[in-house]
Parts: C-alpha cells; structure tokens; sequence
C-alpha cells in the first residue's frame, strides 16, 4: 500500500468532457512522482484532485491510509506550489511562510523560527521582510515553496512551478527542489510538460495523454523503454518506423526490406505482422562498430546540434531515420548522397504497438 | 564618381530635409497639444470661475461663504450625509465584495447577470425606486417611515443600491488585477478557510478598488437630491436645493465648497493608493 494513492479516479466536466480516466498511483513515502504530458492531457486536472480543489467523479484518493477524496482542501495538509507563484501580495515574505502556521495557531516564537528555518532553506536569509514584487521571479518561487514546506504537509504538489522563470533559474531551481525535497523525505508530485525536468527530478514518472495514463516507470524505464507509441514519441528524440515481423520466435524484422532483429522474442507480435520500431537516434552508430543490427542509406542531411551532430539517412520510399554522434573537432562525416551504414545494437530496437517487450532487469536501474 | 557624388549630395540634402521636418513636427505637435490642453483647462475651470466670480459678489467680499459657515445647516445636513454616505459604503462593500469574490471563483456563469443587475440602478430613476421604496415600506408590517431611524435605513438601502453599479465594477476591476482564484486556492492549501481568505487575502489586495468605489459612493451620496427630499431626509442635496431658492450667492459658495471636498477625497484616494500598485502584481517575473 502507498503512502498517496489514486484508486480508479476518473473526471469528467460538466459538459461531458472526461479529463481523466481509470487514474491508478500509488507513491511511496518521501518518493517524487511526475506527471509529464502534453498540454490537456489531464495532469493539472488530477493534481487538483488530489489537493481538493477538483472532486472526482470516480474513484478514490488516499494519503496515509485515510480517504481524502471529499474532504475540503483546507483540511488535507497538501501543501501546493503554483505555476504563477499566488503570493499574498499584501504580506511579507516572512508573512507569507509563516501563514499556514497562524492558521493552525502556532506560538508566535515558534512562526519566527520556522520562518527563518525555511529562509535558510531556500537560501533567502534576512528576506523576511520583503515584499513578494521585491523578489526575481525564481525568489518568488522559492518562497512559494518555502510556504508550501512551513506547514510539514504530507504530500507537496507543484503545479509547472518553473514554467514562468527563464532557463537558467529553471535548471538551477529544479536541482533546489529536487535537494530540499531529498533532504525532507517528503511525498512529492510534480506535474510539468518538460521530459527534461521530470526526467531529472523524478524517481517516477507518469506519462499521460487524453486523461489515460501511457506508463508509469523510472526516468531510465521511460525513455529506454517506452510503453507505447506515445510516450515514444513524447519522451526524448525518436525514430518511428513501420515494420514487418518475419519471426516473432526470433524475433526478426523486415524494415523497408532491410532484416534487423530485436533482443527478445515478439510474445504479442504475430509473423508477417505489421509493428511500429522504435530507434533512438543516440543509441545508433556510423560505421559497423555499434551492433548487431546494420541498415544501409543513402546520407540525406547533417545538422550541428551543438554538442552533436544529427545525421538524416533515407531508407527508400520517402521513409529516413536519425542518428546523432557526439561532436568531435576531429570528427569526419561522409559526403550527403553517399551510401553509408549504421549499426545499433539488437537491445536498442524497440517493438510497439501490442508487443512491446519487457526490459532486460539489469537495464531498468536509474 | 559624377553619380557618387550627386548621391551624396542627395542623401545630404534628404537629410537635411529629414531633420528639418523632425524640428518643425515635434513643435507643430507640441503646439497642438498645446491647444487641446488649454481648450481643455477652459472647458473645466470657466465655469468654475464664474461660479467663484459669483459667489465673491455678495457684500462683503466672502459674505457667502461666511454665511454658510455659520449656517447651522450646512454643517449638520453635511455631516448627516457624510455619516449616511459611510454607512453606504460599508454596508455595499459587505454585499459586493463576497458577491464578487464568489462569481469571480465559484460562479464565473453568473457574471453576465450580476453586471446586468448592478446596472439597474442607471435603468430605474432614483424617483421611482423611493416610490418603490415608499409603497412597501412605509405601510404596516415595516412602517419604516414612521421613525427617524427607519427612514434613515430606507435611505442607506435606496444608496446601497444607487451605488451598486459604482461598487460592483471598482470591485470587480480589483478582483481581476489579482489571480483570485490561485490565491484563493493558496490560501486553501494553507488550510485557510473562507471567512479568513476574505478577510487577510481577499479584502487588503482591494485596498485602492474599495477606496475608487467608495469614494465615488461618498460623492453620489452628498449630492443625491431625490431620495433624500421624498423620505424628507436632512440630507446635503435638498439643503443645497432649498438653499438655492432662498439665496443668491450662497448656493454658488456651496457648490465651490463641496467641490473642493471631492478634490480632498481624491487626493485621499490618490495618496492611500500610493505605492500599493506593485504589490497587487501576482507572479511574474521580475
């Protein structure tokens, strides 16, 4: 059993949207769980759910044991960080942490030291009295959570809190949470549409579309293994392509008439079956060096990326891949137009559509 | 070369040209602008001007204005409607600023209606509304006209509605400069309540709207004549009424007189209003 869990929730809108469907979590105490998808998938509407300020059409929420999914969100103890900060404008920042303390009516000596504990915390000391349109947006930020911490709630929920700061106080903002968060052990659900922020806080991450979820795994389970289609294509850079299953015992594959072979047997995938195959561009090599698996194609384009450089092959009927290799001052490309190939090991093709495959147990650690 | 250098001398005399016209259009428009404003300084401060040249004729030269200072009347029908006009505003704000607050975060569909009813009062005359007013509670089980006190609550009700539509919008224009509905659910988090997310969230971030919408009640209150006269209030408007029968300049010293308390209460407004702009700001970066 988890310490919050979401048991079959399901919200539907007025006007019969359905926001979410057959939600099923369960996190453990201190784990920091991510829901990652694109925009109206859902996500923010079962974060709200879980800090009250939705009710569920269906299902159940609990938070150590006990059901929570009617009660009032003033009597959950969720602490919740938001997209637009949502500071008390009228209060100091010393104000504003010590809140949720005067409502429970804690001694005043004891709202002062907790205040400045948490001003230490977020690395704010001797800002107290501030006022919040005093603060960078990060600040801001930070003391929105430092508010969110003050009152030792069971489970914190951020709603996109980086959304709004550029991307340097984005990165060094999340590794600030992802720290504090370590440091307290609390329960934490974080909903962003960024892989890269989930991917990095996370111990887990959900991926949603359309109110479904696609998968539920670690960061590494995610993006090496992806559940279907979707999360395929959502998480990281990928390379979707149609497949012809020769023989799923072996589990050998026909990719626009060129044979490559999966590391496990296709258990859902029937012979002469049509798959989807998905490459990820990083685990595929120029040359014969990288694997097993060779395809042959003419080089159609080369882009810098920066630290890589990203290489388009042609496959015949229109059809290209991707493949990237780090960027080497060193580094000689073949000429576009010239047939080259490229090997990528058997454990990097992965098999959608119905037949996905297990991931090998070694290759599932963070 | 020939070419080059008539080019130049083109680009020279355009520029030339260019700048010239950069002198002459600022000034022409700083001229204009000019005119508008003197226009407009004319339009406002002639009619005033008169009203004091007016008043100033009355022998001796202040005879008007020392008149309506020691005018018992001007005092006591002023501090009666200034008393009636606090009452207003705080019974108006107890009604609209929950009623806002609820339709802004609970009920955003009721919008619509609400505006169309606070806009009832530029709808329904202020005579029919103290006839209204006069029909069902004069009579038994109320008899409210019966009593100094009762006529004096028929009178705040009757303001309380005339200065819905004032309220309502100063209100509702201070609801939407801050996220109400985040800072509701932050202070929901918090384990606030509604009572206290009203009082320490809600009611301090209106701070300058309630002040606008106040004191724009305090103005339609001291100068209201119609209700006042029918529930035969003392009241400011049919003093200034009566006055204005009886006296030549006295009224014109009157009118200066509460113009220049509407100027006080702005400053007022303007001055609690100050620096507290920034601090309505939700989110945003910096």
């Amino acid at each position: 059993m988890g310490f919050l869990e979401l048991i079959g929730v399901q919200k539907q809108f007025p006007g019969g949207v359905l926001a979410v469907q057959d939600f099923n979590l369960d996190a453990a105490p201190g784990e920091f769980v991510s829901f990652l998808g694109p925009s109206g998938c859902g996500k923010t509407t079962t974060l709200r759910m879980i800090a009250g300020f939705e009710l569920p059409t269906a299902g159940a929420i609990r938070i150590a044991g006990q059901d929570v999914t009617y009660r009032p969100p003033n009597r959950r103890n969720v602490g919740m960080v938001f997209q637009a900060y949502a500071l008390f404008p009228n209060m100091t920042v010393a104000d504003n942490i010590g809140f949720g303390l005067k409502i429970r009516k804690r001694p005043r000596a004891e709202i002062k030291s907790r205040v400045g504990e948490l001003l230490d915390l977020i690395a704010l000391p001797g800002r107290g009295d501030r006022y919040p349109w005093q603060l960078s947006g990060g600040q801001q930020q930070r003391v929105a959570l430092a508010r969110a911490l003050a009152i030792e709630p069971q489970v914190l929920l951020l709603d996109e809190p980086l959304s709004a700061l550029d991307a340097k106080i984005r990165v060094a903002l999340r590794q600030q949470i992802r720290a504090i968060q370590r440091q307290l052990g609390i329960t934490t659900v974080y909903v962003t549409h960024d892989q890269e922020e989930a991917l990095s806080l996370s111990d887990r991450v959900v991926v949603m579309s359309d109110g479904r979820i696609e998968q539920i795994g670690t960061p590494a389970e995610i993006y090496n293994f992806p559940a279907t289609p979707f999360v395929a294509s959502f998480v990281g850079t990928l390379n979707l392509l149609p497949a012809q299953v020769l023989d799923a015992g072996t589990g050998r594959l026909s990719l626009y008439g060129q044979e490559i072979r999966s590391a496990q047997p296709l258990t859902g995938g029937r012979t002469n079956g049509a798959v989807s195959i998905a490459l990820r561009p990083e685990s595929m090599e120029l040359g014969e060096a990288g694997g097993a698996n060779r395809l042959r194609g003419p080089l159609e384009d080369v882009s810098f990326l920066g630290s890589i450089v990203r290489m388009r092959v042609g496959l015949g009927d229109g059809a290209s891949f991707s493949l990237d290799t780090f960027n080497d001052p060193n580094l000689t490309l073949p000429a576009v137009g010239e047939v080259v190939t490229v090997s990528f090991p058997r454990e990097a093709t992965l098999v959608l559509e119905g037949t996905a495959i297990a991931p090998p147990a070694d290759e599932m650690a963070v | 070369m020939t070419t080059d250098v008539v080019g130049v001398r083109r680009t020279e005399a355009t520029i030339g040209l260019a700048t010239a016209r950069r002198r002459r259009g600022p000034r022409l428009g700083l001229l204009v602008w000019w005119a508008i404003f003197l226009v407009g300084i004319l339009y406002f401060f002639v009619p005033l001007y008169a009203t004091l040249a007016f008043s100033l004729r009355a022998q001796p030269m202040f005879g008007a204005y020392a008149n309506v200072a020691d005018d018992s009347r001007f005092i006591g029908s002023l501090i009666y409607s200034a008393g009636i006009g606090i009452v207003t505003i705080v019974v108006s704000t107890l009604i609209i600023v929950p009623t806002a607050y609820w339709v802004r975060v609970r009920l955003p569909h009721l919008r619509p209606v609400i505006e169309f009813l606070t806009l009832m009062p530029f709808v329904i005359p202020p005579v029919i509304l103290v006839f209204g007013l006069l029909r069902s509670y004069s009579g038994e089980p109320f008899g409210l006209t019966n009593s100094s006190f009762g006529s004096d609550l028929l009178l705040v009700a009757a303001y309380v509605v005339l200065s819905f539509p004032y309220m309502y919008r100063a209100v509702d224009s201070g609801l939407r400069a801050i996220d109400v509905r985040t800072l509701t659910e932050a202070a929901q988090s918090m384990g606030a309540g509604w009572v206290r997310i009203l009082w320490q969230v809600i009611f301090p971030n209106l701070r300058v709207s309630l002040l606008s919408g106040a004191f724009l009640t305090l103005a339609i209150v001291i100068g209201e004549f119609t209700i006042a006269t029918f529930l035969a209030r003392p009241a400011f408007g049919p003093y200034l009424s009566v006055l204005g029968q009886d006296r030549a300049y006295e009224p014109a010293a009157v009118s200066l007189i509460s113009f220049g308390l509407t100027w006080i209460a702005m400053g007022i407004i303007a001055l609690l209003g100050r620096g507290s702009r920034q601090r309505v700001q939700v989110g945003g970066a910096r």
